[in-house]
């Protein structure tokens, strides 16, 4: 398994590069879009804003070659976000590999950032559920999330219904923090390493 | 839902996590790295980790025991202490930490929590604020870490609130200080009175002794979280046992 992780410069690379570590893959992380394409599973993580999020895919050519990147790729967080038509934080345009705006989170559930573990609300079954049970508790941390819609596999309630897992295709992404989700992270990390592309 | 949670916090000093008896002589708990699997196990949401060597010695963070924990753990946690620069944090975070948690640099300078959080995104910044009432109002406190070296600030603590959620804090540990270490339950007057003026997350400090009172915390504040120290480290509430009380009470939390 050559499993890549996208450096874009956040903070979070080491969880989740640890994340899989304890799933006994060791994951590289490199920023060089030469580099990336040869991985057969990628990991695109991201935590901050949505407009330094795709500046800095854009800064190596990253966002480049996610669109012609083939295999699967899953989007972590803000990563999950920047997969997405465009993003009404710094309202800017993504990579649009998946259909949908991101938009704020009300506030009227509570707090925002929506900090904490919810649960997950599951839409259909998938291979990235495998032995994921209904309302299972993830740890989101996120201002901004994306209505559900075809590609939603599990939802989340936070002052609106937002997609918590998305895929199409090869396209998957959480809007959670899966490296720090506990037992239901680590199972859908080891999902990802073992869906068929 | 959303559910409350539950945050133990252990004192690091050296790599070691430590029980504070008094500010020179701490007894060594056991290996950080060992504590923080133990809680994770028995259902912590969240770690804070409050380095003690850092803050009062002005010595740099130390990165090893950060990555050594976030190697382990699968769960969230928040370093505190001596965090006081855009290097710091980059340092910390880099390691594998979710969070920093700063307290007296950001009196110091609160321009530190903009940089941060512009460097960072605000889910990263935590500010903690030692909370003292002195009679007539809540007032703020620094350097708590050593007596001898705390001070009472000029700023009352609702303004303070005020202060960081306008530079862009993502969350806010208030420790209310007449309560700590009295495991009388938390101050939830004073919760109350913050909670309103908080539009981030919440998280209560200071006082836990029994299992109702992490209740009366969450029923009576409706804080987001609640953190504890003496009262995990000493098995005084198991926290599968409390995670009972608070479900039998209607409060939502992961099991």
């Amino acid at each position: 398994m050559a499993l890549m992780i996208a450096d874009t410069g956040c903070a979070n690379l080491a969880s989740v590069r640890f994340a899989f570590a304890r799933l006994g893959v060791e994951a590289k992380i490199s920023a060089d879009p030469e580099m990336l394409k040869m991985a057969d599973r990628l990991v695109l993580p991201g935590v901050g804003a949505a407009g330094a999020g795709m500046a800095a895919l854009r800064a190596k050519g990253m966002d480049e070659m996610l669109q012609v990147y083939a295999r699967p790729v899953l989007g972590i967080c803000l990563g999950m976000q920047l997969l997405f038509k465009m993003s009404t934080e710094d309202n800017v345009r993504c990579l649009g590999l998946l259909g949908g705006t991101v938009e704020a989170l009300p506030d009227t559930a509570g707090p925002v950032p929506h900090m904490g573990w919810n649960t997950l609300a599951l839409r259909r079954s998938d291979p990235l559920l495998r032995d994921v049970a209904e309302n299972s508790y993830v740890y989101f941390v996120h201002s901004y999330g994306v209505q559900p819609d075809e590609n939603t596999l599990a939802s989340t309630q936070y002052g609106m219904e937002f997609s918590a897992i998305v895929r199409r295709d090869n396209i998957y992404g959480c809007q959670f923090h899966p490296e720090r989700s506990g037992a239901t992270g680590a199972q859908i990390l080891q999902n990802f390493l073992d869906v068929n592309p | 839902m959303l559910a409350r949670r539950i945050i133990p916090c252990l004192d690091v000093m050296n790599g070691q996590v430590v029980k504070g008896v008094q500010f020179a002589s701490h007894e060594v708990v056991g290996d950080g790295v060992d504590l923080a699997r133990r809680y994770r196990d028995e259902g912590a949401d969240e770690l804070v980790f409050y380095d003690i060597t850092a803050s009062p010695e002005r010595r740099r963070v130390d990165a090893g025991w950060v990555s050594q924990v976030a190697q382990e753990l699968d769960i969230p946690f928040t370093v505190a202490g001596g965090i006081s620069s855009i290097e710091d944090a980059q340092t910390i975070l880099g390691a594998g930490a979710d969070k920093v948690s700063i307290n007296s640099p950001a009196l110091a300078n609160p321009d530190l929590i903009n940089a941060l959080v512009g460097r960072f995104g605000r889910q990263c910044v935590v500010v903690g604020i030692d909370s003292y009432w002195d009679g007539e109002d809540w007032l703020v406190k620094a350097m708590t870490g050593d007596p001898d070296k705390t001070i009472t600030t000029p700023w009352k603590t609702r303004d303070w609130i005020r202060e960081v959620q306008q530079r862009g804090a993502g969350e806010i540990v208030l420790n209310c200080m007449n309560e700590d270490g009295r495991r009388a339950g938390y101050d939830i007057k004073q919760l109350r009175v913050m909670r309103a003026l908080c539009q981030v997350p919440l998280i209560a400090s200071g006082g836990a002794g029994c299992a109702q009172d992490f209740v009366d915390v969450f029923a009576k504040a409706n804080v987001d979280g609640a953190l504890a120290a003496s009262v995990f480290h000493k098995e005084i509430i198991p926290i599968p046992a409390l995670k009972d009380v608070l479900r039998e009470h209607k409060i939502e939390v992961r099991p």
